[in-house]
């Protein structure tokens, strides 16, 4: 039995992530598609705090929250006139978009709810995950250690930013 | 009234789905972006979960999103400095009218 508390608080994270990512791909102008993906990701932040995963969900505000959306809203405004809305849909295309994404969330909404006996359980406990052992995971060759991926993060980061200046650079 | 794992996969399923959509029928590359972000991050949402559900101790769905956001910041970045630099050249994000590598 959960507190009431946590399950108020489920259903406002489940219902502004469903609405405003119904509504980041309804709306027409493009500026307010990104406000709404911005809620999306703090709910999406909400739901990681929620699911005792502090350092996570600080990261999804950090890094998305503040660096994408900033990101998506300057390259709006550096490609977009103000007030443009975006063009009408082609309509076939339309068509073609909602069948598959609802024939999509069909298949894969059946196969959940068939699996919904093995699915209900409650939350385990689980102790809380300090900034220490996060560290050591992240930085040992041991069996759950996480070296290798973390330096290859590294490494495209790296090659991120030299594609990016290359990209960027004015002829 | 339990929360179980099914309620969390439900919302993040209705983003995958949205984002498909938006994915499908959008033409603005910037907005498609967007889109992809969505799945993205539905795709988060089931790694954190199912960690927290099935396996409470350990921490590899975790440590998957954090690579994982990790590297979608990465691309998004990149995708972002093409698409400006697209708009630079042809002077229009819309991909029905950048069609030159098309044919």
């Amino acid at each position: 039995m959960e507190s009431v508390g946590n399950i108020i608080m489920y259903f406002v994270i489940a219902l502004s992530i469903i609405v405003f990512s119904v509504l980041t791909v309804t709306t027409r102008k493009i500026l307010r598609s990104a406000t709404y993906l911005l809620f999306v990701l703090f709910a999406t932040a909400a739901l990681y705090f929620q699911m005792d995963y502090p350092f996570l969900g600080a990261v999804q505000i950090a890094v998305y929250a503040g660096g994408i959306v900033v990101l998506f809203v300057f390259s709006i405004l550096l490609t977009q006139r103000p007030g443009d809305d975006a063009a009408q849909l082609i309509s076939t295309r339309r068509w073609l978009g909602a069948v598959a994404a609802i024939a999509g969330v069909g298949v894969t909404g059946y196969a959940l709810f068939s699996y919904a006996k093995f699915c209900g359980k409650q939350l385990p406990a689980m102790g809380d995950i300090d900034m220490a052992t996060l560290g050591h995971f992240l930085l040992s060759t041991d069996k759950w250690g996480y070296l290798l991926p973390f330096e290859a993060v590294s490494v495209l980061l790296l090659a991120c930013i030299i594609g990016g200046v290359v990209i960027a650079r004015r002829r | 009234m339990n929360l179980t794992l099914l309620m969390y996969l439900i919302p993040s399923l209705i983003m995958f789905g949205c984002g498909v959509y938006g994915f499908l029928t959008r033409k603005n590359m910037i907005a498609i972006m967007i889109s992809l972000e969505l799945m993205l991050n539905s795709i988060d949402i089931n790694f954190v979960v199912f960690n927290r559900y099935l396996f409470p101790g350990q921490m590899e769905g975790m440590f998957f999103t954090l690579f994982a956001i990790a590297i979608a910041a990465a691309e998004t970045a990149l995708a972002l400095a093409i698409i400006i630099n697209v708009f630079r050249i042809a002077k229009d994000v819309d991909i029905n009218k950048i069609n030159k590598l098309k044919f």
